[in-house]
């Protein structure tokens, strides 16, 4: 740990807009929309008390946001915005051409249920409706971590084997607007960490003029899609070396998920974001009574780990996969789906179910994640699964 | 500012010949004289549209200068984050380059779905152009209506039919909501009028901050006219005070050019087929009411530009 940290106590928003001026993006574009209002609200006081050197443009719109971000983006400089729900999916359009352009932007999203019905709290509705974008994506389980991820986003999104935008994570009001005890770097170690912006090559480089955004026809366009991939592919280790890289200056380690009391454990849960927090709880206590649990926190879902997954997943008789969204196929979520998908010819004797929880901003206590391992537990004891597919703490 | 035709011809055009435009569109001359008009490097952000798919197909393009395409809606969007970022740079010391900024779109992209995103880059003051090539309806798309249709023009979606006889609206004026906004330029051109196209452009890159130019730029396919009757026709659509040239500078409105005799509509219409409907026994009433709405305008204008 060689990086020079401060301890605060910060909200979730109030992280990502620290990572944010840490960062000094050159332009930054955004729109309101709860719960991601706070990070341009904070962002736009830093401008204006002079603490950042970026331009903050106040677009009309979320479809703007990401298209201004985009034109700074190929302008050539570091461009950034920030949404939720109803904005991501305004941007929905531009939010592929962004990946298309293999533009390295950085967008914070805090998770929200999309409309409709209208609902401003938390679910994985809006990212994981963005899942097939090209965007890089990584989840956050508290404060922490999204600041963590916002700066290791950076670098992962600029570098030349990769070149491609990054959604962050983190929960709605759970998380963006609880306050938590925290740490931080130094702005020095921020800056040096994300090193110097190459300004060359973009639009505004008048002597070498390039065309962006072209027509596409056959012969080429699943050939830009298959460099997409790539790119993907090519993220995945340059991921694994920015977390060392940044676990050396932190003293925090980052991968594709973390494995949580999985060692001997027979039934486990896979989940995402702030419900992570309270599953380790319920690991705890179940631990405390001698119960072989654990739990997987996926930070990673695009590029998907499948194959390190289904390493993690063999070692369990059973596992729950927590999804924040349902796909309407009546066939689970879509974390469920690309689990299960991972773990084909992988996996062969562990019972995978999925629970759709916490839509809408439920809450899912303690009890709601403890009637997941007790079903888990049954399955183990029983070799036998009831329902493969249910929701969780609803009366049906 | 006014420049003669030789010297004009000597200046390296940016939008390479051998693009795939319809012959007989508009829409080239009007990029041409616009891009002509800068002195300083231009960025160019471009809606999608006939210029568009026509100009840049990988692995081409026609443009000798910085261009992107995004979307359809968002050229405006996309060019006021080009222009933060230009402005980031030069106020940081990354550049001392003097560059313009302009975003070109059909009538689709600015008057319809890019409404929203122009209004907005104009509303925040970026120091952009933004060039209407309006030639009435969704061309590329294959002749669909748009709001700067003009009233009764077949359309594929606003067809002359047994019942109906084209569009049933007036066309939106966009120029007026664009000089709502309150910037220091906003013009009308055409152009058939290279001198007034050329001087306007110059002037909207000269002042700086926000400016919008619209031109009328005729679509043979669209209008039915002859590839070649382009520019004549264009020059109906003025002296008959359908398409007035005039430009409003820090709230200052100006006629550009006054028609020696203003022309009847009828010369304008009876040269296009998308009014051929117009001029069937028992329709006349319909050419009156559109020259009305003409004159209406048109009188209007006069007073705004203290002519009358």
């Amino acid at each position: 740990m060689t990086g020079k940290q401060q301890k605060v106590s910060l909200s979730g928003n109030e992280a990502i807009a620290t990572a944010m001026r840490q960062i000094n993006p050159d332009v930054v574009a955004a729109y309101p929309i709860t719960p991601s209002t706070e990070v341009p609200q904070y962002f736009s006081a830093f401008v204006a008390n002079g603490q950042v050197d970026t331009d903050f443009v106040t677009v009309e719109s979320e479809h703007s946001a990401m298209s201004a971000t985009i034109g700074a983006s190929a302008a050539g400089v570091r461009a950034m915005t920030a949404t939720s729900a109803n904005g991501l999916a305004y941007m929905w359009e531009v939010v592929y051409i962004a990946a298309s352009m293999r533009l390295p932007i950085v967008m914070p999203v805090v998770n929200r249920a999309l409309s409709g019905p209208l609902n401003i709290h938390c679910d994985h509705s809006d990212s994981m409706g963005a899942k097939d974008a090209g965007w890089i994506q990584l989840f956050s389980e508290d404060n922490q971590e999204v600041y963590d991820n916002i700066i290791q986003a950076l670098r992962i999104a600029e570098h030349p084997d990769v070149s491609l935008p990054v959604m962050v994570m983190q929960d709605g009001f759970v998380t963006s607007h609880g306050l938590a005890d925290m740490t931080i770097l130094s702005d020095e170690d921020v800056k040096a960490f994300v090193g110097e912006k190459d300004y060359t090559g973009g639009l505004l480089d008048v002597d070498n003029p390039v065309s962006m955004g072209l027509m596409d026809l056959q012969p080429y366009y699943i050939k830009h899609k298959r460099q997409q991939v790539q790119a993907m592919e090519n993220a995945k280790k340059v991921i694994l070396d920015i977390a060392k890289e940044y676990e050396e200056l932190t003293g925090r380690k980052y991968s594709y998920f973390e494995e949580y009391k999985m060692e001997d454990a027979e039934a486990a849960i896979l989940v995402l974001n702030s419900t992570a927090g309270t599953a380790k709880y319920v690991v705890d206590l179940l631990r405390e009574q001698g119960k072989k649990v654990g739990l997987i926190k996926l930070r990673l879902f695009r590029p998907f780990p499948g194959q390190e997954l289904a390493q993690a997943i063999k070692k369990v008789k059973a596992l729950a996969v927590m999804d924040r969204i349902d796909t309407f196929s009546t066939w689970g979520g879509p974390v469920f789906t690309e689990v299960r998908n991972a773990c084909y010819g992988q996996v062969k004797d562990t019972e995978i179910v999925n629970y759709i929880y916490g839509l809408g901003g439920k809450d899912t206590d303690a009890n709601d994640i403890l009637s997941v391992y007790q079903d888990l537990m049954k399955i183990v004891e029983t070799g036998k699964v009831d329902c493969y597919y249910q929701y969780l703490g609803i009366e049906e | 500012m006014a420049k003669n035709l030789k010297e004009l011809s000597q200046k390296e055009g940016l939008l390479a010949s051998g693009h795939r435009m319809c012959a007989g569109c508009g829409a080239p001359v009007v990029i041409k004289h616009v891009l002509m008009a800068a002195e300083d490097p231009v960025v160019v952000s471009c809606a999608t549209g006939c210029l568009e798919v026509s100009t840049a197909i990988y692995p081409y393009t026609s443009w000798k200068t910085p261009f992107i395409h995004s979307a359809f809606e968002n050229a405006s969007a996309t060019l006021s984050g080009i222009e933060a970022a230009y402005e980031n740079m030069k106020k940081r010391g990354l550049t001392d380059k003097e560059i313009k900024f302009v975003a070109f779109g059909g009538d689709g992209g600015t008057y319809d779905i890019g409404l929203q995103s122009l209004s907005g880059a104009m509303e925040r003051g970026h120091n952009m152009l933004y060039v209407c090539y309006d030639n009435g309806a969704y061309m590329n798309t294959g002749i669909q209506r748009s709001s700067a249709t003009p009233k009764y023009a077949d359309t594929t979606t606003s067809p002359a039919g047994k019942v109906i006889q084209g569009k049933q609206q007036f066309r939106k004026s966009l120029t007026d909501i664009m000089i709502a906004h309150n910037i220091p330029y906003v013009a009308q051109s055409v152009p058939s009028n290279w001198k007034d196209l050329h001087n306007k452009a110059a002037k909207a890159f000269k002042k700086g901050g926000p400016a919008f130019i619209n031109t009328l730029s005729i679509c043979p396919r669209g209008w039915r006219t002859d590839t070649e009757d382009g520019m004549l026709v264009t020059r109906l659509a003025v002296d008959t005070c359908f398409w007035p040239l005039y430009e409003v500078e820090d709230g200052v409105w100006k006629l550009t050019y006054k028609p020696k005799e203003k022309k009847p509509l009828v010369e304008f219409l009876k040269v296009q087929g998308r009014f051929k409907h117009l001029f069937k026994p028992g329709n006349e009433a319909l050419i009156e009411e559109l020259q009305e709405e003409v004159d209406r305008r048109w009188e209007e204008l006069l007073i705004k530009c203290g002519e009358k």
